[in-house]
Parts: C-alpha cells; sequence; structure tokens
C-alpha cells in the first residue's frame, strides 16, 4: 500500500469524528476534558437569534442528502407565535451505503445531545426528539446513557446552568422502515402512526410535529454546531468549497483496501479518497460508484475527478446525497447491482403513492426477467417508461431515489443488460429463484 | 386484559409520560416493542393491550404494527439473526453467508428454528457497509462475516452460549433487546461500554494521526457576533463602500452583503427592528392553515407521574376529536395534508410559489429520502 500524497492527506479534516479516537469519549467526564459542553455554555449566554446568524453565515447545509442551508432552515421557525416549537434529529440511518451517523452516535453521543441543546436554544424548543433507527442499538445504548448524564450534570432539564431555558429530550427508537428517514414520514411515525410521507406544503417548519413549527435535521448537522459555535463561522468555512463549507464524513465501502470513514473537506474528489483509502483492492478496477448512497445517479470511471460537493456532483448529473460512496468494481455487475436495490425500494416503499409503490413492484419484476436470460430488447423501454412514471409523481423521493440506480445503469451500462437479453451473460438467476416470480 | 405483567403496565406508564399530555399516541412505537419483549412478539393481545392504555381501537394499532419490519407477527426465537443481504454486501457475500445460514437451519426468511432458538431473516442495509458483509444477533454487529463464521456463531447460540459481537454489547436475549428497544437503559453492568471502535470507523483519522493532519486556526473562543455589532459592522461597511466609490451600486457592499445578508440589506441605524421579520412565506404559510391551534399543554419538566394513572382514554379521543375537527383526516385518521381541501389548497399555494421555505421547496427537506 502506497502512502497518499502530502496534498490528499491535507484535505483530511477531522473535527466531528475526532473524538472518535478517545475510547471513552461517550462518556460526560471524557467528553467535558474534549471541549465538551463549553460550545453550549457560550451558546446560552448568546441571544438565539444570533446563533442562528451564526448558523446562516457558517453556511452550514445538511448533511442528511438534500443540502438544504441549516441556518435558513431554523430562521423559517416563526418566533413569538405562542406555540410550542420542536427539534426532531433524523437519526434513522439507512440509505443503502450510508455508515456515518451510527459510529457518530456510538462514540461520541454527547457532541449530538449538546448540539440539540444549542438549537433548541435557538429555535426556542422545550422538547426535543432523536428518531433513531430502530436495529442501531448500541448507538441507541449510548445515546439514551449520555442524555441520562447530560440530565444529571444539569444540561438537560429545567433551567440549563441558570439560563432559564428548559430543554426535554427524549431518544425514541423507531421500528424497522426505511421512509421513516423521510422527514414527514419521521414525523408520523413519531407521532404513533404508519411512517408515511406528508404533502408538502405545509412544511414542516410551520405544521411539523404536533401541527406545530419543527426543524427536522440530520445528526451529521446538529452535530456539527458545538464546533461551529465553538469555532466560529470564518473557521468553519475555511474547509470545504464557497457554496458547500465544512468538512463531510465520507463513507467508503466495497472494492476498495481499505473501506470506512473519511472526514475530508467537501470538495475532495473520489480520485483522492481512493488514494486515501490505500487504492482498489487489488485485481479490481473502478467501474461504477454510488457518490451519496443508492438513491443517486450512479457514476463512473470518467467522474474521478468529480468534486465531491452539492454543485459539483449535481454538475456530473447525479446528488451529493449522504456522500456514501459504495466503489464497484469491473467484478461487478451493474444489472444485478440495479436489482438488489430495486429489491429494497420495493420492500420499503411505504405503499402510499401508486407510481412508487407499483413501479417498483414491477420494475423487480423485470430484472428478474432480465437476469434470468429470459429478458427482451422492449423490458428496457418498459423499465425507462416505469421510470418516466415514478419520477417526481410521488409525495416524497423514495421513488425517485429508485429510479436513480435505473436510469443512470442504463445510460452508462446499457451493453450489460444486452449481454443478458442477447444471451452472451450466463444468467445470474436460476430457476430456483425465479419461483413465483412471473 | 390480563396476559400482561405490573412490571410492562408500568413501563407502559412511564413510556407515555416521555411524550406530551395529549399526544399519549407518540407513545405507540415503544409500546409495541414493550409488548414484544413481553411475548416476543406483536400478538394480538399485544394490540389490544395498546390500544387499552392510548385509548385507541385494535385497528389503529393493528395498521400500525403492520407497518414496521420489527414488530414480529409470528413468535420469534431467543436471538434473531439478521443478514445484510442489500447490494453492497451481497456484492461482498452477505448472500451467500445467508444461504448458508438458511440452509445449516433448515430455515428460510423470518422463520424459527424448532428448538426455539434462532430466527433467521435477510435484512436490508444495516448501516455498516465499511464492514461488510454484516449480520446482526438481536441487532448487535458481527462484521466481515462469512459463511463458516456465521455457522460458527449460530451453533454456538443453539448450544447455549453468547459469541460476542464484534461491535456492540455483549448479547441478551430478543425480549431483553425489546426492552431497550422500548427506551429503558440497557441495565446489564459494562454492557454499555462494551464494544470499541472498529478499525473501519478510525481509518481517516489514524492516517490523520499519523501524518500529524488536523484543522488550523480552531479557536473555541471565537466570540458569537450579536445582531448589534453585526448591524453595526454592515453599517460601517456600507458607509466606507460609498465613501470610497460614491458612485453606483459599490461592489464592496456586495461582499459585507455575502457575510451578512441580512444585516446589509436592512436598515443602518443599528438597533432597529423591521417591523415583522418574519418572511412572507412564513406568514403566508401561517394563515393558510390558521389552525395548529389544537394547543399543546406542552411546558417541560411537567411529567405525568410514573406511579400515577395512565391517561384516560377520553383525553386522546377529545384530542383527536380536536385535531380532525380542525384539519379533517383521510379514512385512516392520519392527521394533516390528506384531506381534498386541504391538498387542493396546498397545491394551490405551491403553484403560486409560496412554499413555506421560500427556497426551491422541492429542495427543501430533503426532497432524496435520507440517508
Amino acid at each position: 500500500m502506497t502512502t497518499p500524497r502530502p496534498e490528499t492527506l491535507a484535505k483530511l479534516t477531522p473535527v466531528l469524528t475526532k473524538r472518535w479516537l478517545s475510547p471513552d469519549a461517550w462518556r460526560i467526564g471524557t467528553y467535558e476534558n474534549l471541549d465538551g459542553y463549553a460550545a453550549l455554555r457560550k451558546a446560552l449566554k448568546a441571544h438565539p437569534d444570533d446563533l442562528i446568524q451564526l448558523v446562516k453565515d457558517s453556511g452550514l447545509r445538511g448533511r442528511g442528502g438534500a443540502g438544504f442551508p441549516t441556518g435558513l432552515k431554523w430562521g423559517f421557525i416563526p418566533q413569538g407565535d405562542g406555540k410550542p416549537h420542536y427539534l426532531v434529529v433524523n437519526a434513522d440511518e439507512g440509505e443503502p451505503g450510508t455508515c456515518k451517523d451510527l459510529p457518530l452516535m456510538t462514540y461520541d453521543p454527547h457532541s449530538l445531545v449538546e448540539g440539540v441543546i444549542i438549537a433548541s436554544y435557538a429555535i426556542r424548543a422545550n422538547r426535543a426528539y432523536i428518531y433513531i433507527r430502530g436495529e442501531a442499538v448500541h448507538a441507541a445504548r449510548r445515546l439514551r446513557s449520555a442524555v441520562a448524564e447530560a440530565y444529571a450534570k444539569g444540561y438537560l432539564g429545567r433551567n440549563i446552568l441558570g439560563s432559564g431555558f428548559d430543554l426535554d429530550l427524549v431518544v425514541h427508537s423507531g421500528a424497522g422502515a426505511y421512509i421513516c428517514g423521510e422527514e414527514t414520514a419521521l414525523l408520523d411515525s413519531l407521532e404513533g402512526f404508519r411512517g408515511q410521507p406528508r404533502l408538502r406544503p405545509p412544511f414542516p417548519a410551520t405544521h411539523g410535529l404536533y401541527a406545530s413549527p419543527t426543524v427536522v435535521n440530520n445528526v451529521g448537522t446538529i452535530a456539527s454546531v458545538p464546533y461551529i459555535v465553538l469555532g466560529g463561522a470564518d473557521w468553519w468555512k475555511t474547509m470545504g468549497t464557497e457554496k458547500s463549507s465544512g468538512p463531510m464524513i465520507y463513507s467508503l465501502s466495497g472494492r476498495i483496501a481499505n473501506p470506512g470513514q473519511y472526514e475530508c473537506s467537501m470538495g475532495i474528489t473520489l480520485r483522492e479518497l481512493i488514494e486515501l483509502a490505500g487504492g482498489m483492492k487489488p485485481g479490481h478496477n473502478l467501474k461504477f460508484w454510488t457518490p451519496g448512497g443508492s438513491s443517486t445517479p450512479l457514476l463512473t470511471a470518467e467522474h474521478l475527478d468529480v468534486p465531491l460537493d452539492f454543485e459539483g456532483v449535481a454538475g456530473a448529473g447525479s446528488i451529493l446525497g449522504t456522500t456514501a460512496t459504495q466503489i464497484f468494481s469491473d467484478q461487478d455487475c451493474p444489472v444485478y447491482a440495479t436489482y438488489r436495490w430495486l429489491e429494497f425500494y420495493h420492500h420499503e416503499s411505504c405503499g402510499k403513492c401508486t407510481p412508487c409503490r407499483e413501479g417498483n413492484y414491477w420494475m423487480v419484476r423485470v430484472y428478474r426477467r432480465i437476469l434470468s436470460g429470459q429478458g427482451t430488447h422492449e423490458d428496457l423501454d418498459t423499465l425507462l417508461d416505469t421510470c418516466d412514471n415514478i419520477l417526481g409523481r410521488s409525495f416524497c423521493g423514495l421513488g425517485d431515489g429508485a429510479t436513480s440506480s435505473v436510469t443512470s445503469s442504463l445510460k452508462y451500462f446499457k451493453q450489460d443488460y444486452l449481454d443478458y437479453i442477447e444471451g452472451r451473460t450466463a444468467p445470474k438467476l436460476s430457476e430456483k429463484t425465479l419461483v413465483g416470480a412471473h | 386484559m390480563s396476559t400482561f405483567t405490573e412490571e410492562t403496565r408500568l413501563r407502559a406508564r412511564e413510556i407515555i409520560a416521555r411524550y406530551p399530555a395529549d399526544r399519549s399516541r407518540s407513545a405507540l412505537l415503544p409500546l409495541l416493542h414493550l409488548v414484544q419483549s413481553e411475548e416476543g412478539y406483536v400478538s394480538p393481545a399485544g394490540v389490544e393491550f395498546c390500544a387499552e392504555v392510548l385509548g385507541l381501537n385494535k385497528a389503529q394499532v393493528g395498521a400500525v404494527a403492520t407497518f414496521y419490519t420489527m414488530y414480529k407477527r409470528k413468535p420469534t426465537g431467543e436471538y434473531l439473526v439478521s443478514v445484510c443481504t442489500n447490494t453492497m454486501c451481497d456484492v461482498l457475500g452477505g448472500q451467500k453467508v445467508y444461504d448458508a445460514l438458511a440452509e445449516h437451519l433448515g430455515v428460510g426468511h423470518e422463520e424459527t428454528t424448532a428448538d426455539g432458538k434462532i430466527t433467521l431473516e435477510h435484512a436490508e442495509c444495516l448501516a455498516a457497509c465499511d464492514y461488510g458483509p454484516v449480520m446482526t444477533v438481536n441487532y448487535d454487529f458481527f462484521d466481515n462475516v462469512e459463511p463458516q463464521g456465521a455457522l460458527d456463531v449460530v451453533e454456538e447460540l443453539r448450544a447455549g452460549g453468547r459469541p460476542m459481537p464484534t461491535r456492540g454489547a455483549r448479547l441478551c436475549t430478543l425480549k431483553e433487546m425489546a426492552v431497550q428497544l422500548a427506551g429503558f437503559a440497557d441495565e446489564r453492568d459494562g454492557a454499555v461500554a462494551d464494544g470499541g471502535p472498529g478499525e473501519p470507523s478510525l481509518r481517516g483519522l489514524r492516517l490523520a494521526e499519523q501524518h500529524g493532519v488536523s484543522v488550523p486556526g480552531f479557536d473555541p473562543k471565537t466570540p458569537i457576533r450579536s445582531k448589534a455589532e453585526a448591524d453595526r459592522a454592515a453599517a460601517e461597511a456600507k458607509a466606507k463602500a460609498e465613501a470610497a466609490k460614491p458612485a453606483p451600486a459599490p461592489e464592496p457592499a456586495k461582499a459585507a452583503e455575502q457575510v451578512l445578508p441580512e444585516a446589509a440589506t436592512g436598515s443602518t441605524a443599528p438597533d432597529v427592528k423591521a417591523p415583522d421579520a418574519k418572511s412572507p412565506q412564513v406568514r403566508t404559510a401561517e394563515t393558510r392553515q390558521p389552525d395548529a391551534a389544537t394547543a399543546v399543554p406542552d411546558a417541560p419538566g411537567t411529567k405525568i407521574p410514573v406511579d400515577g394513572p395512565p391517561p384516560v382514554p377520553r383525553d386522546a379521543q377529545a384530542a383527536e376529536a380536536a385535531g380532525t375537527a380542525a384539519n379533517p383526516p383521510a379514512g385512516d385518521g392520519k392527521p394533516a395534508g390528506d384531506a381534498a381541501g386541504a391538498q387542493e389548497r396546498n397545491l394551490k399555494e405551491a403553484e403560486a410559489g409560496t412554499g413555506a421555505d421560500g427556497a426551491d421547496p422541492a429542495d427543501a427537506n430533503g426532497s432524496g429520502v435520507r440517508k
């Protein structure tokens, strides 16, 4: 394994991940020794509006996939309206490829708790919820322990640190539904309903949890807040690009020598990331990859130098998403990969909107036919037509995400499809797995 | 309803007390985990229990229970073995692991071995792709599994052993895990401390440490600028800009604007607040659905005493009736936005470009499903 070049190493920006190296950072004592809760003390002395302005100035954008400016979102909460406000943290990590929030909550849960308190103070919320994915049990253990410690130390509860500000924080475990990562579905789930998305507008900023003004932010977004409060907006902007400021945790998985979490300045390229990860696995050559999870259109080896920030990836026809870069090689089949993702979307579609519910159901069956060597050329048109009828025709983005890998793999790897259809590639699915598929 | 223990009933009250007084329905997901902790699955009795303590009917609870994968509808084994077979894990060998286990145990997806020890399932992405292929036992991780390793784990489980997960805490039973999922602390001595970070989580950090890379310029004492200061600075910048370049629309003002968009475009006089700081979009959204006035008595700290009586079903029903009156729901009792009239209103608003977010509404709040 070759050592990465110094200029590539310089793009590493250990900020949010820094404490993971301290094995006890999940305990409040260790956390406090590592700048912990210093940001809270500082923030409580400032006016809430100034904190919102600070986050606006920092250029922080949502880390959950859409990249919406966080300060702006906070600013939308109507103040002085006499209604209760809520902060809800979206910790329902489940986008295929994404694996950055779970380690953060497991190894440094207090940074999230501290961020929650500061954000709640800024938007004048007295109740906050962390909606954590049900399966994330160890992260939830650490988080619940952190919340209990924070209550015991007076960082949560009534009159926090003598400021007069009150906050209750509940860690709420989900129950296994990817759709609950969509913010309005999450809110429905948190209200005790099936997790199905709501039509927007109205947006959660005015009609969120319990029809009250609500901010829903991702784990990484909220965990960034204490650092911005401590280091300031100008320092934060020394990292990243002009429109995508700050550090970002890139999650590398797949056919590389060292998969893992690499927190880097936003705008790093995949070429540089692979260099940091020790190169491709021996015998593997990059064929396709997702820049931000399976809901983002696939990119190929020709996109190795695309800057991985919100604008750069959009310019290449994809989406930065959650910076979950899943890396596949020439030994992996894009048709099969897409088929597995579709199985996922089919399973996770909440069933509310017909295009997504039915479209994914049928596309899975078309893929099975192609992969079993029984596909026809018309199947490819059927796929594109189905995608046309899903994209933009449902309440939320789940269906849109499902079409991403279909249309992008057909765009870049049509030949792989034709090889199955015209019999040049051996069928990948056997008769046995196809029972009941037609 | 007599099948549930007094302890479970006590826990149910504790769960309900976590949520605002008349929003007890929020307790439904944890309550479903709770009934699983006693029965190992959500039985008709479990549904009835939840309905009873929340003042809902069984259909409302059943509709929710059947929506979520983690609520099992058949009795489960002591250990739930989940193998990720989503694309990345599949490509790295996860499907082989699942197939080997299914063959060895003689069970399929969501089926339980005859000895009642193990329920097998194939799972969707478990958010540990850098450790793939992964398998979990009662949701704690076994990383980089291979077929033989997975068989060893289940054999040890069947023999009464408890292999240690790669990350996460020592194993407990699925019922014990359901108590934690219902929101209770893991009481086992040292369990929370189990499981240090795995190498993949630390890869980037180790590289940075090894090569002495850090982010320069971090000063935790950096002051938070107040509005007054910001206004003053903006006014000064503007004055300076005007003095330097009196002629049309001076450019330095633009620089100031970048840093302080609101301040720079607002009044130059410090401390004079605009009459209404709300954006027009927010105001529109507020007037559009003026209700939400199902106001929540929501003072923090005012929790229902745990040993107090459970909420009277009438409370929930009254709240629901109020909500329904304010925002007529669709047939399934969903809260917002389902009424035809509401949709029409919203569509009109959307067409008129008055999304509450002002900016691109499609992008505003995770148009992509998050993570």
